[in-house]
C-alpha cells in the first residue's frame, strides 16, 4: 500500500484514528494515520445490523410474553447463556430458566443485582426494555463512505 | 503515582506494548521489529473456537506469544502472573506500579470504556500498558490509540477478568531485568525462521498456508451450508479479523513487510528488501480480498459465484505466501 492510498473514510471510529503501514515515495515503510476504510465500515456495520436484528426479534418475543427482559440485555451485551453464566457465576441451566418471563418475575434481589451490576444498569432498568434497540453506536457517517 | 512512560501509537496492541516497553527500558525498538522478532505473523482458521459466535480466523500468532518470544530472544527477564481473584490482581498491579514498574496487561475489549462503542466486541486478547494510577483511575498507554487514556478501576477490573474464549484471567507481565548485551540481529533471524516454520511446516491443516487453503475451501461452501445471512456474517467476520483496529492493514502482512525492510538493513541482506516488496504485494492482495468481500456483504450478492471468486482470491494469497516464505527461509539460511 502506498502512503497516498491510505484510506480516510471515517465511519464508526468515533473520531479515533488508527495507523496503517504504507510505503512512501522512496519505497520505505512509514506509519500513516487512517480515519477508517470503506471495506471495514461495511463489515463492521454489517455485524452491528445482525445484532440489531436479533434485538428486535427478542423485543418482539418479550412483548409477546415468550421471553424475559434479561434476554434483551443479554443480547445487547453480545452474550449467550453460556457466556452470561460465566460472567454472572450463575449456572447455565439457571440462566436459561431466567430467560423465561414467569421465572424471571419471581427472581430475588440478590440475583437481579448480580445481573444489573454486570450490565452496569439499575435493577429497574434490567426489568424494563426499550421500544426499539438502544445501542449507543457512534453516528455512522454515510456521506464519506459512499 | 505516575511513571514517566513514553507513549507511541502503533497498529497492533501486543507488538506495540512490547516495543514501548523495550523502548522504556533503553532499547529503541520499532513495532515492526518487535513483531518480527516475536514471529508475530501467522494464519489460522479454527472453526471450532468461536469469537462472537463466529469461527476464529487469525492472522497473528496466539495471544502473549509475541511478547514472550521477543523478550526471550532478546534475553530479557520478564515476570508474568495470572490470578483467580480480582482483588488480588488489582493489589498486585498497584504494588508493581508503586515500585516504578510499567505493567503490561491482557484485557477484554468489551469492557474498556475508552474504545469507540462500535468496536466493543467480546475480544479478550487486547494488550495495554498500565503506567500509573490517579485516584480511582488507571493511566493507560494503549498502543492503538493516539494519546494515553484513562480507565476507571472497576472497568479495568472487568476487562482483566473478561470471560469466554481467550479469557485473560487478570494476566500481568513486566520486565524484571534487561540483559547486559543485546543481539537484535540474531533475535531477528530466529523470528524469521520461526515464522517460516509456522507458515509452511506445522503439520496441521488449520494453520499457515494450509489454513488459508482450508478457509478458501470452506468459504466456497458457506452459502450452501449456512444460508445467505449466516454466510455473509461469516465472511464479514473474516474481513474484520483481517482489518479491524490493530493489524496495520492486510492482516499484518504490511507490518511484516516493514519488518523485513528493517531487517534487511540490520542484517545487511539485500534479498530481504526484495522479499519485503513481495510481502507488501501479498498484503495488498489481502486488501483486495477485503474490498471484494465487503462488496459482497454490502450488495448482499450471495451467488455461489461470488463466494467461489473470493475463494480463488484466497488461494492466490496462499500461493504467493507459500513462495514468499520458502524464499525467505532460503534467504536467511544461505
Amino acid at each position: 500500500m502506498k502512503k497516498a492510498d491510505v484510506p480516510q473514510q471515517s465511519g464508526l471510529m468515533a473520531g479515533c484514528r488508527e495507523v496503517n503501514y504504507a510505503v512512501d515515495d522512496d519505497g520505505s515503510y512509514t506509519l500513516a494515520p487512517s480515519s477508517g476504510w470503506e471495506a471495514k465500515n461495511v463489515t463492521l456495520l454489517h455485524a452491528w445490523e445482525a445484532i440489531i436484528d436479533q434485538l428486535e426479534k427478542e423485543l418482539a418475543d418479550i412483548r409477546a410474553g415468550r421471553k424475559s427482559p434479561l434476554c434483551y440485555h443479554m443480547v445487547k451485551n453480545q452474550m449467550d447463556p453460556t457466556l452470561l453464566a460465566k460472567y454472572s457465576g450463575v449456572p447455565r441451566w439457571r440462566v436459561k430458566r431466567h430467560l423465561k418471563p414467569a421465572v424471571f418475575a419471581k427472581l430475588d434481589q440478590v440475583v437481579l443485582t448480580g445481573y444489573a451490576d454486570l450490565f452496569g444498569i439499575s435493577i429497574d432498568e434490567l426489568c424494563r426494555v426499550p421500544d426499539s434497540p438502544d445501542l449507543a453506536l457512534a453516528e455512522f457517517d454515510h456521506s464519506e463512505s459512499r | 503515582m505516575k511513571i514517566d512512560f513514553p507513549h507511541r501509537q502503533f497498529a497492533h496492541c501486543e507488538s506495540g506494548v512490547t516495543a514501548n516497553l523495550l523502548n522504556y527500558y533503553g532499547l529503541p525498538c520499532s513495532e515492526a521489529m518487535a513483531f518480527g522478532i516475536g514471529g508475530g505473523l501467522f494464519f489460522a482458521y479454527v472453526p471450532f473456537v468461536k469469537i462472537n459466535f463466529l469461527p476464529l480466523t487469525t492472522f497473528r500468532i496466539g495471544p502473549g506469544s509475541i511478547f514472550r518470544k521477543t523478550t526471550k530472544r532478546l534475553g530479557v527477564k520478564v515476570g508474568r502472573q495470572k490470578f483467580k481473584d480480582s482483588r488480588a490482581a488489582e493489589q498486585e498491579l498497584d504494588r508493581l506500579l508503586a515500585s516504578g514498574c510499567p505493567v503490561g496487561a491482557q484485557t477484554g475489549v468489551f469492557w474498556l470504556p475508552y474504545f469507540p462503542p462500535a468496536y466493543r466486541f467480546h475480544f479478550n486478547a487486547h494488550n495495554l500498558v498500565v503506567y500509573g494510577k490517579e485516584a480511582d483511575e488507571y493511566l493507560i498507554s494503549d498502543p492503538i490509540f493516539e494519546e494515553p487514556v484513562r480507565c476507571a478501576a472497576r472497568d479495568l477490573r472487568k476487562a482483566r477478568f473478561a470471560k469466554g474464549a481467550l479469557a485473560p484471567k487478570g494476566k500481568l507481565y513486566y520486565f524484571e531485568k534487561m540483559p547486559e548485551q543485546l543481539d537484535v540481529a540474531q533475535a531477528a533471524i530466529a523470528g524469521i525462521k520461526d515464522t517460516c516454520w509456522a507458515m509452511l511446516k506445522i503439520p496441521l491443516p488449520l494453520v499457515g498456508v494450509r489454513g488459508i487453503r482450508l478457509l478458501a475451501r470452506q468459504l466456497a461452501k458457506w452459502p450452501a451450508k449456512l444460508g445467505e445471512k449466516n454466510a455473509l456474517q461469516h465472511l464479514g467476520h473474516v474481513v474484520r479479523m483481517q482489518e479491524e483496529i490493530g493489524t496495520g492493514g492486510g492482516g499484518f502482512r504490511l507490518l511484516y513487510a516493514a519488518f523485513l525492510q528493517e531487517a534487511a538493513a540490520l542484517l545487511q541482506n539485500q534479498h530481504l528488501l526484495e522479499l519485503s516488496e513481495r510481502c507488501t504485494e501479498v498484503g495488498d492482495r489481502w486488501r483486495e480480498f477485503a474490498v471484494a468481500a465487503s462488496r459482497v456483504c454490502k450488495g448482499r450478492q450471495v451467488g455461489l459465484g461470488s463466494f467461489s471468486e473470493l475463494a480463488d482470491l484466497l488461494r492466490h494469497c496462499a500461493t504467493q505466501e507459500e513462495a514468499l516464505f520458502t524464499d525467505l527461509h532460503r534467504a536467511i539460511t544461505r
